[in-house]
């Protein structure tokens, strides 16, 4: 067991959010005892783009880690998904993770004009284009490699990962769930016969001022998902207690970095998770 | 709140009373009369009486007060009795635990009725459909339900013959092996289940028998055990074991509880467990969300699906062990009560040893007089199995655990019998990345650096093939721009940016085995004591062994054994010490090589001379999709070793010493590749 990192969620997810309140909490983010400022992807819905989202939060920060948790990958194309990846790695001198999944919405697809089939191996190319083909490719502003995390829980994808990636980011859930999902992404990292062990982050939402709202912005965001949209509002953390408790889980099942999502776009319940984590 | 329950089985009953005792008004409808009868006894573990001792005392203790209760496991084998104790159990007929329920329920005021149908949700604040694995109120919604037959054919009789352990019957015949799962559930009646497979099942025309001759069959079939005494039908016919599972358990205000939720195979013995369990769970939810019927379900769903997953894996893992335990008959006695008794991943060497020490004495001095191929001494004591020395083809492993690190002296010097390097290839063309080593002559000085810290060391051989000319870090196969030409049985790239391999001539098939014959004769030189033929991973040897890289029409391509088995001859020829094939068993992608296949590739091996196989999967092509849980390779591995009849080696991320103690004393591997997870202990 290593003590967890703690970051905190961008709310560039959350409907109506403003330029003017992403970029202070961001600001905030950078002065409080949070590792990594991440954000969401979703393309259907009213929302930030998430590189524009970091490059923001990169433009009035300096220290804090930046991290995609996870975008979705095959709705680019691997020049200019690198190429964003790049530029914000660039725009922040070198503070980027590229987490990347193959999300879960088939109408961001269906609007992006990706075929949603063939969506695993797609982004394994992409992986794949990353890790070699970029280098040639003379797309830059070049730097140090960045940082990869793939997401995704069958088999394929804990592949996926351990073939191309740094390490694990998991979808969320209770920390016994995420315990089980590392495990499984260990088991994938030795059976690929990568050295040392993969990075692994985890994710979960919070709300302190107004759970309420919260939990409806996530039966929102989550409709797609039908009956399990419920099961994640009822995750949402409500209290400093609960956010404690959930790190301290986080933190036994080996997570080397856990994301706190907001699910109200409130500075308020920022500040309160600073003083609950700190 | 009003709640209507359709199904008046234990998990209803139960829930009923819960609700009712919590203020709610609660009515339970059953189609059958009050004292059908179905089923025998059912079996509960002590962790479940400490929560119903908590939900409902009344009950609690009359359910007690009638329990039979028993602490041994009997196992019948080879006409001997082998008897395991320290286990907890105790069972009830099930028609008394139902009747002991409704009266509790009469008590309470909650309203039953009995001989009425229902299908359809009824007016209520809650509808609970408990009405079995057959639900019918359950099609009334989209739970995403899945209804699967798992493991062996069965039938539930019951006996006069009151046994005092649960007890497993092994009994070979004719048409194939027949397995019994027996125990008592009061003073006067036991269950007795008897099980086999599809094939011996019709094999003894008992597809074609009435319920009457299948249960004198399986009378005389146990007239031996049975006794005077006899079996007893109770609408006792063969079955196939419904496997449920449901992706939500709740729709609107209409939930799944016991099977109507999700079934766990029988011989884990604990369907009537989970149901009581989910009962006091859903009962609970409300304590919680007195007032909101669907954060209540949610919850439920929350506390109860993980567990039940937990409980169904076992299960699954269980009934698998019985459609294949006619496979284990070669095991002495206590290895086959090891393996079936830890056959579902719950029980441990460990767990076994807290539980009956006498057992794991026995079965840890039987393992290493067995290992050392001395007698068993009466009151003899030995180290865990792990520490059993391994003797094969002349070496001595000095125990079973063997490590494949960077650095092979401290894998040593960590205790391995057995260090094995990584992938080193044949030849230049064979390398993986440009870091790939090759066997030149820096390999004695760490040999003997192994040899000094008391293990043995074994050499990975291998040709990339169209895994090659890749980078050396960030990834795996990424390939390199300026790589170099690489061979395959087939010039089929292996992604889609790989580089496309030559399909290899008999030009290219002599000289790459030549080039294992001369890395084996150097890895003799260099002072080795084992060779580990690479036939696994997608490699090159591998190639010609599964059907979605072999597409050559020539004589390798009829028979993808061909090359590989040249190969394996030549290097035997010259290479007199252990010689170990990682194989990969089964591709694990859709037509592929199949575990039946790989069985029998891994015996056409030993029949070649190879002493060990090291057990792998998939990694054929990038799209194989392993399961990758905890020992996810042991079962693989305990098929070869037990189907194939030749020594196993086995990764699949093992990183406790438990976890090596059981798969090697169950019989599942002989030797284990210990992978331990770093741990800021080690650097205090």
């Amino acid at each position: 067991m290593s003590w967890v990192k703690v970051g905190v969620g961008l709310p560039n997810t959350i409907p109506g959010i403003s330029g003017e309140v992403l970029v202070e909490w961001a600001r905030r983010a950078e002065g409080g005892p949070f590792s990594t400022l991440g954000v969401l992807d979703r393309l259907v819905y009213d929302s930030i783009e998430p590189f524009a989202a970091l490059s923001a939060a990169a433009a009035v920060t300096s220290r804090i880690g930046l991290a995609t948790n996870i975008a979705i990958g095959p709705l680019r194309s691997p020049a200019l998904l690198a190429k964003q990846a790049l530029s914000v790695d660039a725009l922040s001198d070198g503070r980027f993770t590229l987490g990347l999944g193959v999300g879960a919405r088939r109408d961001d697809y269906a609007a992006a004009g990706v075929n949603h089939k063939a969506r695993g191996a797609t982004l394994s190319q992409q992986l794949a284009f990353l890790r070699g083909q970029l280098d040639e490719s003379g797309i830059g502003p070049r730097r140090a490699p960045v940082r990869v995390l793939v997401g995704g829980s069958s088999g394929a994808a804990l592949t996926r990962m351990a073939r191309y990636s740094d390490g694990y980011a998991h979808g969320g859930g209770p920390p016994k769930a995420f315990g089980s999902a590392a495990n499984r992404a260990r088991a994938a990292w030795r059976d690929l016969e990568r050295p040392g062990e993969p990075v692994l982050w985890g994710q979960g939402y919070f709300a302190f001022g107004d759970p309420d709202r919260g939990s409806v912005y996530l039966r929102d965001y989550y409709a797609f998902t039908g009956p399990f949209a419920e099961k994640i509002a009822a995750g949402n953390l409500t209290s400093a207690r609960a956010v404690r408790d959930f790190v301290r889980g986080y933190e036994a099942e080996g997570c080397d970095e856990l994301i706190l999502y907001p699910t109200v776009a409130s500075l308020d319940d920022l500040d309160r998770l600073a003083e609950a984590v700190s | 709140m009003r709640v209507s329950v359709v199904g008046g089985g234990p998990s209803g009953l139960y829930l009923a009373i819960l609700l009712r005792k919590a203020g709610h008004d609660v009515s339970v409808t059953e189609r059958n009369a009050p004292d059908a009868t179905f089923g025998w006894g059912v079996v509960f573990s002590e962790e479940t009486l400490g929560a119903l001792r908590d939900a409902d005392y009344a009950t609690y203790l009359e359910i007690t007060d009638s329990f039979a209760r028993w602490t041994s496991i009997d196992i019948r084998y080879r006409g001997q009795v082998l008897r395991s104790s320290g286990h907890t159990f105790s069972a009830i007929r099930r028609t008394h635990l139902l009747a002991i329920l409704q009266e509790r329920c009469r008590e309470l005021g909650v309203s039953l009725e009995f001989g009425t149908e229902v299908s359809t949700a009824q007016p209520a604040d809650l509808v609970v459909a408990a009405d079995g694995s057959n639900s019918t109120l359950r099609r009334s919604a989209d739970f995403g339900t899945s209804s699967t037959p798992q493991g062996c054919k069965y039938v539930w009789f019951g006996t006069d013959l009151v046994l005092d352990a649960f007890t497993f019957v092994f009994k070979d015949t004719e048409h194939g092996l027949f397995q019994v799962h027996a125990y008592p559930f009061d003073e006067h009646t036991s269950t007795w289940i008897v099980e086999t497979t599809e094939a011996t099942w019709r094999r003894a025309g008992l597809d074609r028998m009435s319920e009457e001759d299948s249960m004198a069959f399986c009378q005389a079939l146990f007239a031996e055990e049975l006794g005077t005494h006899r079996l007893m039908s109770n609408k006792s016919v063969w079955l196939d074991f419904p496997l449920v599972r449901n992706e939500t358990w709740h729709h609107g205000n209409l939930v799944l509880i016991g099977d109507a939720a999700h079934t766990a195979h029988f011989s884990i013995g604990s369907g009537t467990k989970l149901a009581m369990e989910d009962a006091i769970a859903l009962a609970n939810a409300f304590v919680r969300h007195p007032s909101d019927v669907e954060s209540a379900l949610v919850d439920y769903e929350l506390e109860r699906q993980p567990v039940v997953e937990r409980f169904q894996q076992a299960a699954g893992d269980s009934a698998a062990y019985f459609g294949r335990v006619g496979s284990y008959l070669g095991l002495a006695p206590i290895q086959f009560a090891a393996n079936l008794l830890t056959r579902s991943g719950r029980i441990s060497h460990a767990n076994l040893t807290q539980r009956d020490p006498r057992f794991t004495r026995v079965l840890d001095a039987w393992f290493a007089a067995n290992a050392s191929g001395a007698p068993l001494v009466p009151g003899a004591v030995a180290p865990p199995p792990m520490f059993a020395p391994l003797r094969v083809n002349g070496a001595t492993l000095r125990n079973r655990v063997v490590r494949s690190t960077s650095d092979l002296a401290e894998a040593a010097r960590a205790g391995a019998g057995l260090v094995l390097t990584g992938f080193v290839a044949v030849a230049e063309d064979g390398r993986v990345s440009p870091a790939t080593p090759l066997l030149d002559d820096s390999w004695a000085a760490v040999v003997k650096d192994v040899h000094d810290a008391g293990a043995l060391a074994g050499v990975r051989l291998g040709h990339a093939g169209r895994r090659g000319g890749t980078r050396a870090d960030g990834g795996v196969d990424v390939p390199l721009r300026d790589g170099w030409p690489l061979l395959s049985a087939s010039p089929l790239p292996y992604t889609p940016s790989s580089a496309v391999p030559a399909e290899m001539s008999e030009v290219d098939l002599t000289r790459v085995r030549s080039d294992f014959t001369s890395a084996a004769e150097r890895a003799r030189d260099a002072g080795f004591d084992a060779v580990e033929l690479d036939l696994a991973d997608g490699h090159l040897l591998a190639s010609f062994l599964s059907p979605l890289t072999n597409r050559r029409s020539d004589e390798y391509g009829g028979e993808p054994l061909r090359f590989p088995l040249s190969v394996v001859d030549a290097v035997r020829a010259v290479w007199p010490g252990l010689l170990a094939a990682r194989l990969t068993v089964t591709d694990l992608a859709r037509g592929g090589t199949t575990v039946e296949q790989g069985i029998a590739y891994a015996r056409a091996l030993a029949d070649h001379g190879v002493d060990l196989i090291h057990v792998r999967a998939g990694h054929t092509t990038p799209n194989s999709r392993p399961e990758y849980r905890r020992g996810h390779l042991t079962t693989l591995s305990d098929r070869v070793r037990n189907e194939a009849g030749v020594p196993t080696m086995v990764g699949g991320y093992l990183t406790t010493p438990d976890e090596v103690n059981t798969v090697v004393a169950a019989g599942r591997a002989d030797l284990c590749l210990f992978e331990p997870a770093p741990t800021p202990l080690e650097q205090l």
